[in-house]
C-alpha cells in the first residue's frame, strides 16, 4: 500500500474506528466460541476435530506469514513439522522424560525447526519462483527419507510417545487448548508482521523483487527473517501434535497432502490476509475430517478433495476475504451514491461490478 | 569393485534413457507455458496402467498397446489443458497452475487407487523376465527396448520440434509468446498441442517405468514426480538437452551410489541438485532468463 492510498482513508476516521471495533468484536465472539467450545461439545471426537483445526489454523498461518506475504510458494513445510515432531518424539524418548514433563520439550521443536530453516533458505532462497517450489519440494522428499533411513528416527516403524496418564474424559481439552493459544499467538504475530515495515519489505518482494532491492530492502534478510518464524511456528505445531496423536511415522510427520492442504487453505482463505489462511482452514479442515467420515470409502473423499481445490482455484482465484471485500465495498460504494443528496443529474451508475482477479498488466498472452 | 560399477552404469544409462522420455513432456510443458505440470508423475502411473489393463485383459503386446495409449493420453493431456490450465488468468497464474496440477493428480491418484486399488502390479511379457549377456554380466532385453523407443521418441519429438512448421511455432512461442502471436501463430492451439504432446509421451514413458521398475503403486506418482522435478531443474528449466543430459547422469548416479546403500541412493539424487543450484542457480544448461523472472 502506498501512502497516498492510506491518507484518505485515515481522514474518515470515524467510520474507520467503526469498522474496526466492528471487527474486534467479531474476533471476540470468536475467540469467545473457541474457549467455549471443548465445556459445549465435551465429546472426544467434537475436541479432536477442534484440535486438528486449530493445529492447522496455526500452520496456515504460519505458511501465509512466509509465503502469502512474500509471494514465495513453499510446498515443503511438512519439513519443519516433521523435524518438530521428530524433535519431541527423540528427545523425549532419548531423555527418558514421562508424564507432563515431555511438555518442557515444546520451545525445542520450535527451535530445531527455525535452525533447521537457516541452511535450508539460504539455499533455496537464492532461487525464485518454480525453481524455488521445485527445491522446497526436494527438501520435504530429503527430510522424508531420511526419517526413513536413519537409525535414530525409529526408521520405518517410527516412535511411540510417552504415555500420558490423564483421565480420558478430558484428555483432550489440555491439547485444545494448547493449539487455540498456539492458533491465536500465531496469527497475532502474523498481523503484527503485516502492519509492521518487515511486513511491507515482504510484501514489496512479493510485488517486484527487484525493484525493493533497488529502493534498498534487504531481500535475502528478509526473506530468511520470515522464513524462519514461518519454521519456528509450524515446528511447535508439530512438537503439539506428536503428543496427541502419540505416535510418528516417516509418513506421517512427512505427508505431502500437509504442504498441499497448506496452499489450499491460504488459497482459499486469501492469500497474503492476515485471517484468510486461518478462515481457510477452519473451513477446509473440518470439511475433509467430515468427507472423510461420510464416505468411508478414502479413496472417493480424495477425490472429493481435489474437485474442491480444483473448484476453488478456477472459481475463487483470489480466495474468500478478498472477493468478499471486494464486494463489500463496491456495495457500500453503491449504497453511498444512491443515499447522497444527488444533484437532478441521473443517478450515478453503480460502480463496476469488482473484477475476479485484478488483470495484470501482461494479460495479453494467456495460454 | 569393478565388476559391480559397469553394470550399474550401463544400468544407469539404459535407466537414463526412459527418465529423458518423461522429463523432456515436463521441460516441454514448462518451456511452452511457464507451468510445472507436477501432474506428470501421476500421469506416468496411469499410462502404466493403461498398458496393464490392454495387457493383461485384452492381451495386446506392451509395444503394440502404444498405438492405444499414445493418442488416448493426448486427447487425456488436451482435456486437463482445456479445463483446468487454460482457464487460469492473472497475476498469480505461476502458482494457481502448479495447484491446479496438483489437483489434478490427488484427484487421478484417487481415481486410481478406487479403479485398480493400493496394490502393487507389474507389466509383464516374455521378454520382461529375460536378458542376455554382454562381456560377463547381464542386461535385460526390456531395459535395451525401453531404451531403445525412448532414443526414438526423444529424436521424433526433436524432429517435430526442429524440422516443423509446428515446431517452429512452438519454439517462438517458448522464446516470446507475444511476438509469437504478432506474428500470427495461434498460441492457444500451440499451447494445447504442447501440453498434448508431453502428456502422450507418458504413456511410453509409463509403459517402460512399468515395465523396468519392478512394479508400481497409485503411490508411484510422488517418487517419480520428485525425481523429474530434480530432473528438469538440474538440467535447467525448458531445456531440452539439458533434460536429456541429468537424466541419464542423475539415474546412473543413483544407480552407482546404490551399489554401496540403495537406501542413501536416492538421498544423493536430491543433494546432488542441491549442491548443483547453491552453485549455479538457474541449473547446468538453464537459461539466465528463468531465474530473473
Amino acid at each position: 500500500m502506498t501512502p497516498s492510498a492510506v491518507r484518505p482513508a485515515a481522514r474518515r476516521q470515524p467510520r474507520l474506528s467503526g469498522r474496526t471495533a466492528l471487527a474486534v468484536s467479531g474476533l471476540l465472539a470468536v475467540a469467545a466460541a473457541a474457549v467455549v467450545f471443548p465445556l459445549a461439545f465435551p465429546n472426544p471426537l467434537a475436541t479432536t476435530y477442534g484440535f486438528d483445526t486449530l493445529i492447522f489454523i496455526a500452520a496456515a498461518s504460519a505458511w501465509n506469514i512466509f509465503s502469502g506475504y512474500s509471494g514465495y510458494l513453499c510446498l515443503g513445510q511438512a519439513v519443519f513439522f516433521g523435524t518438530g515432531i521428530y524433535t519431541v518424539a527423540i528427545g523425549a524418548r532419548d531423555w527418558q522424560l514421562t508424564g507432563d514433563a515431555v511438555f518442557g520439550l515444546l520451545p525445542l521443536a520450535g527451535v530445531v525447526a527455525a535452525a533447521i530453516a537457516v541452511p535450508l533458505g539460504l539455499v533455496a532462497l537464492r532461487v525464485r519462483r518454480h525453481t524455488f517450489v521445485v527445491i522446497t519440494i526436494a527438501f520435504f522428499f530429503i527430510f522424508q527419507l531420511m526419517a526413513f533411513n536413519f537409525a535414530f528416527t525409529g526408521g520405518t516403524s517410527g516412535i511411540v510417545a510417552p504415555i500420558l496418564n490423564w483421565a480420558g474424559a478430558t484428555y483432550n481439552n489440555p491439547f485444545y487448548y494448547g493449539a487455540l493459544l498456539l492458533a491465536a499467538a500465531t496469527i497475532a504475530v502474523s498481523w503484527l508482521i503485516r502492519r509492521s515495515r518487515f511486513g511491507l519489505h515482504l510484501r514489496a518482494i512479493r510485488d517486484d523483487e527487484d525493484r525493493a532491492r533497488g529502493l534498498g530492502v534487504r531481500a535475502m534478510r528478509v526473506k530468511m527473517a520470515a522464513f524462519v518464524v514461518s519454521a519456528f511456528i509450524t515446528g511447535l505445531a508439530g512438537g503439539l501434535w506428536y503428543y496427541f496423536i502419540a505416535a510418528v511415522q516417516p509418513r506421517s510427520a512427512f505427508d505431502p497432502l500437509f504442504d498441499l492442504s497448506l496452499a489450499l487453505m491460504g488459497f482459499f482463505g486469501g492469500l497474503g490476509t492476515v485471517l484468510g489462511p486461518a478462515l481457510g482452514a477452519l473451513i477446509l479442515e473440518p470439511a475433509q475430517l467430515w468427507l472423510t467420515v461420510q464416505f468411508t470409502n478414502d479413496y472417493l473423499s480424495q477425490i472429493l478433495f481435489g474437485a474442491l481445490f480444483l473448484v476453488v482455484i478456477l472459481f475463487l482465484p483470489r480466495g474468500v476475504l478478498p472477493t468478499a471485500s471486494e464486494r463489500i465495498t463496491a456495495w457500500r460504494a453503491a449504497h453511498r451514491d444512491r443515499r447522497a443528496p444527488v444533484s437532478p443529474a441521473p443517478p450515478a451508475p453503480a460502480p463496476p461490478p469488482p473484477a475476479p482477479h485484478a488483470p495484470a498488466p501482461d494479460e495479453g498472452f494467456v495460454p | 569393485m569393478a565388476n559391480q560399477i559397469y553394470p550399474a552404469i550401463v544400468d544407469g544409462i539404459l535407466g537414463g534413457g526412459v527418465y529423458a522420455l518423461m522429463a523432456v513432456g515436463l521441460t516441454l510443458i514448462f518451456g511452452v507455458l511457464d507451468i510445472i505440470n507436477v501432474a506428470q508423475g501421476i500421469l506416468v502411473v496411469v499410462g502404466a496402467y493403461l498398458s496393464y489393463v490392454l495387457s493383461v485383459h485384452l492381451h495386446i503386446d506392451l509395444f503394440a498397446g502404444l498405438l492405444i495409449t499414445v493418442p488416448a493420453m493426448f486427447v487425456l493431456g488436451v482435456v486437463i489443458h482445456t479445463t483446468v490450465i487454460r482457464p487460469l488468468r492473472g497475476s498469480e497464474r505461476t502458482a494457481m497452475s502448479l495447484l491446479a496440477c496438483f489437483a489434478v493428480a490427488i484427484i487421478l491418484e484417487g481415481a486410481l487407487y478406487w479403479i485398480f486399488g493400493p496394490d502393487v502390479v507389474s507389466l509383464s511379457a516374455s521378454y520382461v523376465q529375460s536378458s542376455f549377456k554382454v562381456a560377463g554380466f547381464y542386461i535385460s532385453y526390456i531395459y535395451v527396448y525401453c531404451f531403445v523407443l525412448a532414443v526414438i521418441l526423444v529424436a521424433a519429438i526433436y524432429l517435430l520440434l526442429y524440422r516443423s512448421r509446428f515446431g517452429r511455432a512452438v519454439r517462438a512461442t517458448m522464446q516470446d509468446p507475444v511476438a509469437a502471436r504478432l506474428v500470427g501463430i495461434n498460441i492457444n492451439r500451440v499451447a494445447a498441442l504442447t501440453f498434448g504432446i508431453g502428456v502422450a509421451v507418458t504413456a511410453a514413458g509409463g509403459m517402460a517405468f512399468g515395465a523396468t521398475s519392478g512394479g508400481f503403486s497409485p503411490n508411484s506418482g510422488y517418487d517419480l514426480i520428485s525425481r523429474l522435478l530434480a530432473i528438469v531443474i538440474l538440467g535447467g528449466l525448458g531445456s531440452i538437452g539439458g533434460a536429456l543430459a541429468a537424466s541419464v547422469f542423475m539415474i546412473t548416479l543413483e544407480s552407482v551410489v546404490g551399489i554401496w546403500s540403495p537406501n542413501w541412493a536416492i538421498v544423493v539424487f536430491y543433494a546432488a541438485l542441491v549442491l548443483v543450484l547453491t552453485i549455479h542457480p538457474s541449473g547446468l544448461f538453464g537459461r539466465a532468463a528463468v531465474r530473473a523472472q
